[in-house]
């Protein structure tokens, strides 16, 4: 691991700017900047958006988990729970809809020039991330209804890494090529 | 220097280039992909202007400090880089409501905003429940194997597309 270049505070910040440039130019040129593109993926119109997750996240999962494998990276699973995961992540989906846009994707159409992404969108999750930390003392019991940590597949399954990997890029490689196929 | 004009890449080609991306945040800065951070700690910078120092006593923002960091410079980093992809392609343009809003809706900027705003808060509310967003469950957590990522992304799709579905089909029908 690059343990030294991961504890310079300075040169990290310059490396997630840059990360970031990479990740903005790949969003607009992929077309899920726009609103357009999520809307008609979430009317089930346009894969765009499934496309372009489904196949970072396959690429991703390899690639990471050949690097965990040389010891060249860790792992950090968010933790969840039923009463964290699931409905925060149904807000998240009809804000999803509302806006059609997510947070970096949201900054990523006000880098085009999308002012509804930046008075509405990026205004708006300020406010919902400020509301949430204002309440989030009362919220916790809920939060806490059915931890399960940072578990991950593997260990639920109590097997080993490539055990999961292999077949879900198998799945998920079938699943692209069936879209594809047929035409959406 | 075509390929960087061209408006539009192929999907596969930039979830490659995504998924390559998250190979070097993890081992560059042992961090996965995320964006919905930096808005909570902006928030609470926000805060900080009009209450001061108080604000960072919130338990909230003593676990997420209201601080510029790493994933803070990668939403900048987003502003920049998508800006630039549109420049380079010409579609860089101002518009206060888009395209198929204008069509289905109305070319209202008011109505718009408003809709805009309440799918922000549910947003921002929402990925902080959940404990992340597209990008950091959706991609770096789902890659990960993660459950509360693979569950999350679920929920995500669940929940916009049913709203996205009564909006168009039954609401503006």
């Amino acid at each position: 691991m690059l343990h030294a270049l991961h504890a310079k505070t300075r040169p990290q910040l310059l490396v997630g700017f840059a990360a970031g440039v990479g990740f903005g130019f790949l969003l607009q040129k992929g077309g899920v900047t726009y609103y357009d593109v999520i809307i008609d993926q979430l009317l089930l119109k346009d894969f765009t958006v499934v496309k372009i997750m489904l196949t970072a996240m396959v690429t991703g999962m390899i690639g990471v988990h050949l690097l965990a494998g040389l010891g060249l990276a860790q792992f950090h699973p968010k933790p969840g729970a039923l009463g964290m995961t699931i409905p925060g992540a149904l807000i998240f989906g009809v804000g999803f809809a509302l806006l059609g846009y997510c947070p970096g994707t949201a900054v990523g159409a006000v880098g085009h020039g999308a002012l509804d992404a930046l008075l509405g969108g990026v205004v708006g999750m300020l406010a919902g991330a400020a509301a949430f930390a204002a309440i989030y003392p009362k919220l916790k019991p809920i939060l806490g209804k059915g931890d399960f940590g940072e578990l991950t597949f593997p260990r639920l399954l109590r097997v080993g890494p490539w055990a999961v990997v292999v077949p879900v890029a198998a799945a998920v490689i079938a699943l692209l090529y069936g879209i594809g196929r047929a035409g959406w | 220097m075509e390929i960087f004009t061209t408006p539009r890449w192929s999907p596969y080609a930039v979830g490659v280039g995504i998924g390559v991306l998250s190979w070097l945040t993890f081992l560059l800065s042992n961090k996965p992909l995320g964006c919905s951070t930096a808005f909570v700690r902006s928030a609470g910078l926000v805060e900080r202007w009009f209450r001061g120092r108080k604000v960072d006593e919130k338990p909230y923002y003593q676990q997420f400090k209201p601080q510029i960091d790493w994933e803070w410079m990668l939403v900048c980093g987003v502003l920049v880089g998508a800006l630039a992809s549109s420049l380079l392609s010409g579609q860089f343009q101002w518009a206060w409501v888009p395209a198929k809003w204008a069509a289905e809706v109305g070319t209202g900027a008011a109505g718009r905003w408003v809709v805009a705003l309440a799918g922000g808060f549910c947003v921002g509310f929402g990925a902080r429940w959940a404990g992340g967003c597209t990008s950091g469950h959706g991609i770096s957590g789902t890659l990960q194997l993660a459950v509360s990522s693979w569950i999350a992304a679920a929920g995500f799709f669940a929940g916009g597309i049913a709203t996205a579905m009564l909006l168009y089909h039954v609401i503006l029908a």
